[in-house]
């Protein structure tokens, strides 16, 4: 007797959700993944609610206070007749906290979108390249291995040369240079899971390569994917970040970590804390990421022995 | 071994020439007219004609990239449009800072590196592996402008008036100057390649120096480095560290240690002789890999530390639309980086027979 379609795929999206729930389960497992995860759901929570909890106006000076003020917490004993500014007033008369709290939503975005597009780029590169074969994945490999043979950040500044110094254009850079990265990861998984049996036997039915390709081949070949992308998400704010303190990336005002930090460069002998929230925010952040990735890459290898 | 090099070799040339091609094509399309940039607001439209007749800007790009490709085999960068100044000559007179800089941090972050990696793979699970790997997670994820100036507040003014205070900035202390080593072993009839190459290690502080036997500005020229070096490194110290507990845990576990260690060795001639040696063949590569991004820390680094490399110059360079310059400088340190990865492939090969023989 043949079995009935329905029970058929029934059982098939019952395993895969049962896949996915494995793989949650054995990331939260690792203690490691476990803090990465609070850590970024956190910063996501700041970031959604920046506007509510900003006491000031990130970019507007406020009048009637002196620069470089250090920081008043009233529950900390500072008197109720100073005004309470949380991480103190920066250089340009801001408040600080509330600069820092716009700040997480452009870093989280920085990194999301940078990794998005290349992530996209690269794996569209990579898939064709791997599947097609031939001539095309010859021409698109050099030219990621040209890309790869310059150093990362330097590429990077070069082409915020070309495009002009600015945030977007500084995402811009970033993505084009992590493109070769996710490319030949995805080429890689497409190579070794093209000449599976179940591809095999679809392309024996007559299913398009389109179709084979986006799929077949491609949700089997993501795992790597998923794990480098947001290895590299934390990657991206590094040196976005990094952009931006050289005055390549995001332009004063906007509350970028980056552009904070080399702002307050000259006052690291008067007003350290003004250098070292922010410091601290970005390592924070990409340690989140770093630590989820790395637990995504256990949680999601089902070869691993647990 | 040859038949391995010359393939290596061979596969050289695409890449370098992609990298020359890359960069002459991203630089023409940076925005705004060179003639403008060199020239003024206020050239006209004669004399513009004449300074692209002149720099060759009116032919078309293939031949223009012919011209840059036939300069460039005769050691020519071409010309800086901002201050005319020769671009090889600002590149000799830079580049060694950085590449300086790089290398010391490549060594401060190799020894450290392998050393915490083997400490924790030997004492695996403990508090002092637990310890040393949250460094390592924490190292990562620090960006190195941060840990830079951390450092700097640290050691500059906690520690301020204590034997271990050091520098925040600048290469040498004011007054100390650096003695070319054309002038000290008096080869001035050098000329060409050999000066090039002189000169280039001339402008390393600390190697010039050291060769000249000049202890107090040896000593000035590394307690200036220590910091930036220390900086430029972390990230990799954590990397190296890493790499080197996994592949010694992945050694660890073979059969020929449970032999070794059956025999009766003692425990440390079974990870120094047999087990580490197996382990480095990764570690070698790591250590190569991380060249382009202790490259590309060292151009942020210098930049906090006031140290007078490519960076602060790179920056000033594309504000001014200086594309002969930028061009230079990115070619030269890819170039670098091209080069040592070789090294390192090289080395891979010697060491790992297999990969030869593929």
């Amino acid at each position: 007797m043949e079995p009935d379609n329905a029970t058929v795929s029934g059982v098939a999206t019952q395993t895969r959700r049962n896949l996915w729930l494995d793989a949650l389960r054995h990331l939260l497992e690792k203690r490691s993944a476990v803090v990465g995860l609070s850590v970024l759901i956190g910063l996501a929570a700041i970031a959604l609610l920046a506007p509510a909890l900003a006491t000031h106006d990130p970019i507007q000076p406020l009048s009637d206070i002196k620069r470089n003020t250090p920081p008043c917490i009233h529950l900390l004993g500072c008197p109720d007749s100073q005004p309470q500014h949380i991480f103190g007033i920066d250089g340009n008369n801001r408040d600080f906290f509330s600069r820092m709290l716009y700040g997480a939503r452009l870093s989280l975005i920085i990194g999301f979108a940078t990794v998005s597009l290349a992530l996209t780029v690269g794996t569209l590169l990579g898939a064709v390249s791997g599947y097609v074969g031939g001539w095309i994945d010859n021409v698109i490999m050099r030219i990621m291995d040209v890309m790869l043979a310059f150093p990362f950040l330097l590429l990077a500044i070069f082409l915020v040369a070309v495009l002009g110094p600015g945030l977007i254009n500084a995402l811009l850079a970033i993505s084009i240079v992590s493109i070769p990265g996710y490319a030949r990861i995805a080429r890689a998984s497409v190579v070794s899971v093209k000449e599976m049996d179940y591809v095999t036997a679809d392309r024996a039915l007559g299913v398009s390569p389109v179709r084979i390709l986006f799929r077949r081949i491609l949700p089997n070949a993501m795992t790597p994917l998923i794990v480098q992308g947001t290895l590299g998400i934390g990657t991206a704010i590094i040196s976005a970040a990094a952009l931006s303190f050289l005055g390549l990336g995001a332009q004063p005002p906007t509350p970028e970590w980056g552009i904070m930090l080399a702002e307050e460069r000259n006052n690291l002998f008067n007003a350290p804390h003004l250098l070292f929230i922010p410091g601290v925010a970005i390592t924070l952040t990409v340690l989140g990421f770093n630590l989820l990735g790395d637990g995504l890459r256990d949680a999601l290898d089902p070869r691993l022995n647990r | 071994m040859l038949s391995f090099l010359a393939r290596r070799l061979l596969l050289l040339i695409p890449v370098l020439f992609g990298i020359l091609f890359i960069t002459f094509a991203l630089a023409r399309m940076i925005p705004g007219d060179p003639c403008i940039m060199a020239l003024g607001e206020r050239a006209t439209a004669e004399q513009c004609f004449q300074y692209r007749e002149r720099f060759g800007l009116n032919d078309s790009i293939p031949v223009q990239f012919m011209h840059y490709l036939g300069n460039l085999a005769q050691g020519n960068l071409g010309n800086s449009l901002r201050t005319s100044e020769a671009v090889g000559d600002v590149v000799l007179l830079r580049l060694p800072m950085t590449v300086e800089l790089a290398f010391t941090a490549m060594l401060i972050a190799s020894i450290v590196g392998i050393t915490l990696g083997i400490i924790s793979a030997y004492w695996n699970n403990s508090p002092i592996d637990v310890m040393t790997m949250m460094g390592a997670n924490l190292g990562v994820s620090m960006p190195v402008f941060f840990s830079g100036l951390m450092l700097a507040y640290f050691f500059a003014i906690v520690l301020l008036d204590t034997p271990l205070w050091l520098p925040p900035s600048g290469r040498l202390t004011s007054g100390i100057t650096l003695t070319p080593l054309v002038e000290t072993f008096h080869w001035q009839n050098l000329s060409g390649a050999p000066l090039v190459v002189v000169t280039f290690i001339s402008n390393m502080a600390t190697i010039n120096s050291l060769i000249s036997g000049d202890w107090p500005v040896f000593w000035d020229a590394l307690r200036h480095l220590i910091l930036p070096a220390v900086t430029v490194g972390s990230i990799s110290t954590a990397i190296i560290a890493r790499m080197t507990r996994s592949s010694l845990l992945d050694v660890m576990g073979l059969d020929y240690i449970r032999t070794a260690r059956a025999k009766g060795l003692r425990e440390q001639l079974v990870i120094f002789r047999h087990a580490l040696r197996n382990a480095m063949l990764p570690i070698i590569t790591i250590v190569g890999l991380q060249l382009g991004h202790l490259l590309g820390g060292a151009i942020l680094t210098e930049t906090i530390f006031g140290l007078p490399g490519v960076g602060q110059i790179m920056v000033d360079s594309i504000y001014a639309r200086d594309y002969p310059a930028l061009q230079a400088f990115v070619v030269v340190i890819a170039v670098i980086f091209v080069m040592v990865n070789l090294i390192v492939d090289i080395s891979y090969a010697y060491l790992d027979p297999r990969i030869r023989l593929q």
